[in-house]
């Protein structure tokens, strides 16, 4: 799939004709070449269900013993309390903290990841723990709709029913082979971390799990 | 399939962990003054029990932290979980130990531990 990069190619790209290009222009998210599918798959009525990619979110690696003084200065700036519990999302000014272990979070945001990124490590100073910008790692799938529930349950291990899994709650687990995390935002919406690499098979499984409610939708 | 507690993030899927083996196996004082023979069986004799056995387990596929759990090989019924450094008597361990169980120096130090 990778073309391949010629010096007439780069050449072109390089060209000073229109606007210039930066590298954000240049860059494709690891699931853009679904999109097309993902629209096509969507369905609607009473089991509705719909996927798209939401390109490009800065996610933030975040190590901190929580309790420290550099933790409490991270707080500070992310304007929340680090989630202290499996499941706990913090919502902070701009930014979601979500728990991934007792000293490990991540946190998501749609603002500029260099920057955010540089003041959660001036935060943490030269204390133990670290900030790294890890917005390449992930993507994020979202998916909305009455079925969403049944599709994930299909390949997710996790309990989904409500009473176990609450709205503004967020898990480590798996769908399918894949590891991701399950970010469920409103009742009948879900978010789905998968890494870079996974987001075509992830996207395929996904499409493949809708497709049943896309049958009796023509029933 | 089994499932785990872990100590961080509840009961999940064993698929979800990873073994690591015997737990509390300490780390020789002073490894340069063992023998060949002392080294090896620090490094590779284990106990194998049928019964009670604490082990150690990672949850690779959550929160990636190590943790103890006591479990009985023959019934895989797990007796307790608990986190790393921490203590817990298990007197009826069927290997006969009757001493508790505590942390060692090399449950800091673990094969593969947090990345």
């Amino acid at each position: 799939m990778a073309e391949h990069l010629t010096a007439s190619t780069l050449a072109d790209l390089n060209r000073p004709a229109g606007p210039a290009l930066g590298t954000s222009d240049l860059r494709r998210s690891p699931a853009a070449h679904l999109a097309p599918l993902f629209a096509a798959a969507e369905v609607t009525g009473p089991n509705s269900v719909a996927l798209r990619e939401v390109p490009f979110l800065t996610m933030v690696g975040l190590r901190v013993a929580p309790d420290s003084d550099s933790a409490d200065r991270v707080e500070a700036r992310l304007g929340t309390q680090l989630p202290a519990r499996c499941g706990d999302v913090g919502i902070g000014t701009g930014c979601s903290v979500l728990w991934l272990g007792p000293d490990e979070f991540l946190v998501v945001t749609t603002a500029s990841s260099a920057e955010f990124t540089a003041r959660l490590v001036q935060a943490i100073g030269t204390e133990p723990g670290s900030a790294v910008d890890l917005s390449a790692n992930r993507t994020t799938f979202e998916l909305t709709g009455r079925a969403a529930r049944d599709v994930l349950e299909k390949g997710c291990p996790l309990d989904l029913h409500p009473r176990a899994f609450a709205v503004g709650s967020a898990y480590v687990t798996q769908l399918g082979p894949v590891p991701i995390i399950l970010w469920k935002t409103g009742p009948e919406t879900y978010e789905i971390y998968p890494r870079a690499s996974f987001a075509d098979y992830l996207g395929r499984w996904l499409l493949d799990a809708m497709a049943e409610f896309r049958a009796l939708e023509l029933l | 399939m089994i499932l785990i507690s872990c100590p961080n993030c509840g009961p999940r899927d064993e698929t979800e962990f990873h073994y690591g083996g015997q737990a509390h196996v300490a780390y020789p004082d002073d490894p340069s003054a063992l023998t060949d023979e002392e080294w090896g069986r620090y490094l590779f004799y284990r106990e194998n029990p049928k019964g009670l056995f604490a082990e150690r387990w990672v949850h690779s596929g959550g929160c990636r932290k190590w943790f103890n759990a006591v479990r009985d090989t023959a019934t895989y019924r797990i007796a307790a979980v608990y986190r790393i450094g921490e203590t817990r008597s298990v007197p009826s361990l069927a290997s006969g130990e009757t001493r508790p169980t505590r942390p060692a120096a090399s449950d800091q130090s673990l094969p593969g531990g947090a990345k």
